[in-house]
């Protein structure tokens, strides 16, 4: 490696806290920060395809102006600078945004996401435009209609979904930075099964306005990096209240980068109540992703921390609701995607009513599990099954809501393993949709109570040597909660290890042949 | 049907009792959209109006309009509903290219404002309490234009265009309870609940209401029901029809007329009624079938999990309470005791709709029936020979002005009527009329002396017959007099100056 590459190399390992205090004593770059990262994606995204849009002129130009107003000595944000990749759910006025569909293929809005506003506002440098399943449904980005992200750590199997190319950009150092948005575990899940880090605010913590809806009551955008002290400094961005999303919190937040950073140095847990939940673990899990998670809670343990088991047993009807609650909005959400005002338009042939045209373009431009869940919605919605579907399902949320608030009486988080398994191979679970929904067992429950949580490594599973998450979640609006115990915890693990996780990954060989224009890769 | 297959009005309310019910939608004059910050304006260029909201763009979301929720509540008081604490909106599902997102976001099992009622007057003075089931507020959709067809309807077009200024427009939708009792009435009932709610929405300020516009669109539920013998049980009801473009008073009276005729020619034929929409022609007269309607429609409705329930504080509504003006019956009913009018002056004053403008002229200070007597003689002749509005010609002032002028022996009404036509020329206030036209009366004796001398002189014949006592032969002075004086006396002064002159 000539000393120029290396150079390169160092600084896509470096955290994002790290860049940013770099950046801010001149010692380098935005721009050379950028190109780094946009060679990093030009040597491996060929085999990783996190990335359905790359826009290097507009990352390039991006950091010159920052570059340019902290030469002027502008005082900059935390994170100024420092590139990003943006879940493709998310609208961007400079780049196509499609949802991983079809039906949005070329769509490039006529207005910037409030999340991806907050990042240029704040001098965050968007890289591109990042793979994910269509319209956010799936676990392992193989329902994209661009084809499926490639797992880092093994490029055979999934990367986790939907937000797959978020959190494999982020755990292949393509970006130290990605946004995600997750609906049943979409950030947490991938996160977990590529050695990342991913968080869910609470519902409500961050807008939601331009991040294309799956289902709008559980959807929630945030943060995916490589150390929980990144999640909550990336999470100070784009947090707040926003006029234009009505279900925004107006509530005023405490810095989760404190937080993260008081957890990074207080390592004690004295006083802290840790329930683990039963419904969450056990009979189904895999082994390995049992045993990290038992010595994790001993970790938890040894810095005085009181585990406890808690008991959920709404929890059990979770995925049931779930499935019923998130197709019934979903099928509401997407009616719009009728090639009238925007998207894909498909004509039938001897053309036809504007009903024949809407029916061709939505027949076209959705994917099998699009229509699967359209159909499972509109059922679920229709007068005479509406009570015993979605009004059940809602009452099963109630339920769940309760459960969180009688255990959140007496613990100050809980805890499970952020996965069942550790990452599957691509193509093992695509023609099995409920073995597919089964994976976000651990996931769901937050977003039917809207409470927050997050996912971070505690290990490789002994028999696959493939990442292992575990997630907190804590009551709602106790955020900086998570940011703290998580990187209390991630600091006594790296203390064992010597290391980072994802410094163990795979070297991904370089690919010197990729192309390196502009545009979709 | 044609006029001739209808059956006659009288003979079709022998047989079968009318039904009514009625959905009008209200457009609130808010500054902006019901749930985005565009203008709440529409017309001009086609789709210059619009956010990402009303287009529905992916990753848009509504937010509510604090003042259309105002606007909602304060309707729904005036209609005597209650306001619920907490109401929710509702997402309604179906694919129409006018609806931008293929859902309207309206109010379904939880309404802002439900179980009301309004007092209508019928055109011979009698109280009539319409049951309002509910108010609810709801978004506009898009304008569609067909193209290339005969008739501007979608069928047979060759494509159509759609203008989304108007989707996302304010609109509550106001849903009676089912009314029974109008009876003979029920196409003037019509007539004057929807001008009762339009009355009270211009009281309100919450619309422009003009129907011609669109602002107030009126849905006319009807159907028949079988008149049964004393002591038999009721019928069932009748299926009914739901006519729609109904946009003018005079239409929603005429098209109720023509559903009972029409739909009691078919029942009394042995047919049955369809339930379906039906459109109304202005030009005809007539409905025509629209789609199908049933009741098993599915909208999919669920609560709209983009918005949060409406919640108005008990502060708010009962400040809303308080803002209300006086219902519009009560109203009229205690300007008809200040005004002192009979039944049939101020039916004649209701149904000329100068009620403000009488209102402002006695505020101005004229007598009501001074006011009364001006605007709706003639005032309103010469707007219906204009074919304008009355309340576009003169303002209230100016007719305060020249009743002024008429009561301080100034003018006569015929010189009166004269100024008023200069002011309605815009040749100024009634005071500048008069003195630029030179109409004041002639109230310098000396010069009507002069003249009745000289008439009294060239009629000796009359002047003897007044002599004698014969008083009327008078009058023949009195208009030599009056047209050498080109009308500028006041006829009573030169009676009694003749008759003195001719006593002399």
């Amino acid at each position: 490696m000539s000393p120029e590459a290396t150079r390169q190399h160092d600084l896509t390992r470096l955290s994002a806290a790290d860049l940013a205090s770099t950046l801010a004593s001149r010692e380098v770059s935005s721009l050379e920060v950028t190109e780094a990262h946009l060679d990093r994606i030009h040597a491996v995204d060929g085999d990783v395809r996190a990335f359905l849009h790359v826009a290097a002129e507009g990352a390039r130009a991006a950091a010159r102006a920052v570059d340019a107003r902290r030469a002027a000595g502008e005082t900059l944000g935390a994170l100024a600078g420092v590139p990003i990749a943006i879940k493709d759910v998310l609208c961007t006025l400079d780049m196509p945004s499609t949802a991983g569909s079809r039906i949005l293929q070329g769509w490039v809005p006529p207005y910037d996401a409030t999340v991806v506003r907050k990042l240029r506002d704040a001098d965050l440098i968007p890289l591109g435009k990042t793979n994910m399943d269509e319209f956010a449904m799936g676990s392992s980005t193989e329902h994209s209609a661009y084809g499926p992200t490639h797992n880092p750590w093994d490029l055979d199997r999934i990367p986790g979904g939907s937000g797959g190319g978020s959190a494999a950009a982020v755990a292949a150092f393509e970006a130290p930075l990605a946004l995600g948005s997750d609906t049943g575990g979409s950030i947490r899940q991938p996160a977990a099964v590529t050695g990342s880090v991913g968080m869910k605010p609470t519902y409500g913590g961050v807008s939601r306005y331009g991040a294309i809806a799956l289902a709008s009551s559980l959807d929630q955008v945030g943060p995916v990096s490589r150390t929980v002290l990144d999640a909550a400094l990336l999470h100070d961005v784009i947090g707040g209240h926003d006029p234009r999303d009505s279900t925004s919190l107006k509530d005023t937040w405490p810095s989760f980068a404190a937080a993260a950073r008081a957890g990074q140095q207080n390592l004690s847990l004295k006083g802290l109540k840790v329930g683990v939940v039963t419904e969450l673990g056990g009979d189904g899990f895999q082994a390995g992703v049992t045993q990290r998670f038992q010595e994790a809670l001993e970790l938890l343990t040894s810095a005085g921390a009181e585990v406890v088991e808690v008991s959920t047993p709404s929890f059990e009807y979770a995925i049931a609701a779930y499935y019923l609650i998130l197709p019934a909005e979903a099928s509401s959400n997407l009616a719009k995607f009728d090639s009238v005002r925007f998207g894909l338009r498909v004509n039938p042939t001897g053309g036809g009513t504007v009903e024949d045209v809407m029916s061709a373009t939505r027949e076209a431009g959705f994917g099998p599990e699009v229509k699967r869940r359209i159909i499972l919605g509109t059922y679920a919605l229709s007068a005479g099954y509406y009570d015993a579907y979605y009004g059940s399902a809602q009452k099963v949320r109630t339920l769940i809501q309760r459960d969180f608030a009688r255990v959140f009486a007496d613990v100050d988080v809980l805890v499970s393993p952020s996965a069942p398994t550790t990452a599957f191979k691509l193509g093992e679970k695509l023609d099995d949709p409920l073995s597919m929904y089964l994976n976000d067992l651990t996931t769901i429950p937050a977003n039917l109570a809207g409470v927050p949580g997050i996912s971070l490594p505690v290990g490789l599973a002994p028999e696959d040597g493939l990442p292992v998450g575990i997630q907190f979640m804590a009551p709602a609006r106790a955020d900086a909660r998570l940011y703290s115990v998580g990187a209390t915890l991630e600091a006594l693990l790296e203390d064992r290890w010597g290391h980072t996780l994802l410094s163990q990954a795979p070297d991904l060989a370089p690919q010197e042949m990729f192309a390196s224009e502009e545009g979709a890769v | 049907m044609n006029k001739a297959e209808l059956m006659d009005y009288d003979r079709a309310l022998e047989l079968f009792e009318p039904v009514l019910g009625f959905e009008v939608h209200v457009e609130l004059n808010t500054k902006t959209k019901m749930f985005s910050d565009a203008p709440n304006f529409f017309g001009g260029e086609p789709n210059t109006n619009v956010t990402p909201v009303d287009l529905g763009l992916p990753g848009s979301l509504p937010v509510v309009n604090e003042q259309a929720v105002k606007y909602s509540i304060s309707l729904g008081l005036a209609l005597g509903c209650s306001i619920a604490p907490s109401s929710r909106f509702a997402r309604k599902n179906y694919f129409y290219p006018d609806l931008a997102k293929n859902y309207q976001i309206s109010q379904f099992d939880e309404p802002i404002a439900f179980g009301g009622s309004v007092e209508v007057e019928l055109p011979d003075g009698r109280l009539f309490t319409v049951p309002i089931e509910r108010a609810h507020m709801e978004e506009d959709a898009g304008k569609l234009t067909h193209v290339g067809g005969a008739t501007g309807r979608i069928q047979g077009a060759e494509y159509s265009l759609v203008d989304y200024n108007r989707a996302g427009v304010p609109l509550v939708e106001i849903v009676t309870d089912i009314i029974y009792g109008a009876e003979y009435d029920a196409p003037e009932l019509a007539k004057a609940y929807v001008s009762t709610i339009r009355d009270i929405v211009v009281s309100l300020g919450i619309s422009d209401a003009k129907m011609e516009r669109g602002n107030l669109r009126c849905d006319a539920n009807i159907s028949l029901r079988r008149r049964t013998a004393p002591g038999e049980p009721p019928a069932k009801l009748g299926t009914r029809t739901e006519t729609k473009n109904v946009n003018s008073l005079r239409s929603v009276e005429r098209a109720i007329r023509y559903e009972i005729q029409r739909q009691a020619a078919i029942l009394e034929g042995g047919g049955t009624i369809i339930q379906e929409t039906r459109h109304w022609h202005e030009d005809t007269g007539q409905t025509s079938a629209g789609r199908p309607k049933s009741d098993a429609d599915d909208y999919r409705y669920f609560p709209e999990p983009d918005l949060l329930p409406v919640e108005p504080s008990a502060e708010l509504i009962e400040e809303l309470r308080a803002a209300l003006p006086e219902a519009p019956a009560i109203r009229r009913r205690r300007l008809k005791a200040d005004w002192g009018f009979t039944d049939l002056e101020f039916q004649d004053v209701v149904n000329s709709g100068l009620l403000n403008e009488i209102i402002e002229t006695t505020a101005a200070g004229a007598s009501a029936q001074s006011a009364r007597k001006w605007w709706t003689g003639e005032i309103a002749r010469v707007a219906n020979a204009r074919g304008v509005d009355a309340s576009t010609l003169v303002s209230p002032l100016h007719v305060s002005e020249l009743v002024a002028l008429v009561d301080a022996g100034t003018l006569t009404d015929r010189l009166a009527r004269q100024v008023l036509e200069g002011v309605i020329e815009g040749e100024g206030t009634p005071d500048e009329v008069v003195a630029s036209r030179g109409l004041a009366v002639v109230s310098d004796d000396g010069a009507l002396i002069a003249a009745i001398d000289d008439a009294l002189a060239s009629q000796p014949d009359v002047l003897a017959k007044i002599r004698d006592g014969k008083v009327q032969a008078a009058g023949a002075v009195i208009g030599a007099v009056m047209k050498a004086m080109k009308g500028q006396a006041d006829a009573a002064r030169v009676r009694e100056l003749v008759l003195e002159r001719a006593n002399a």
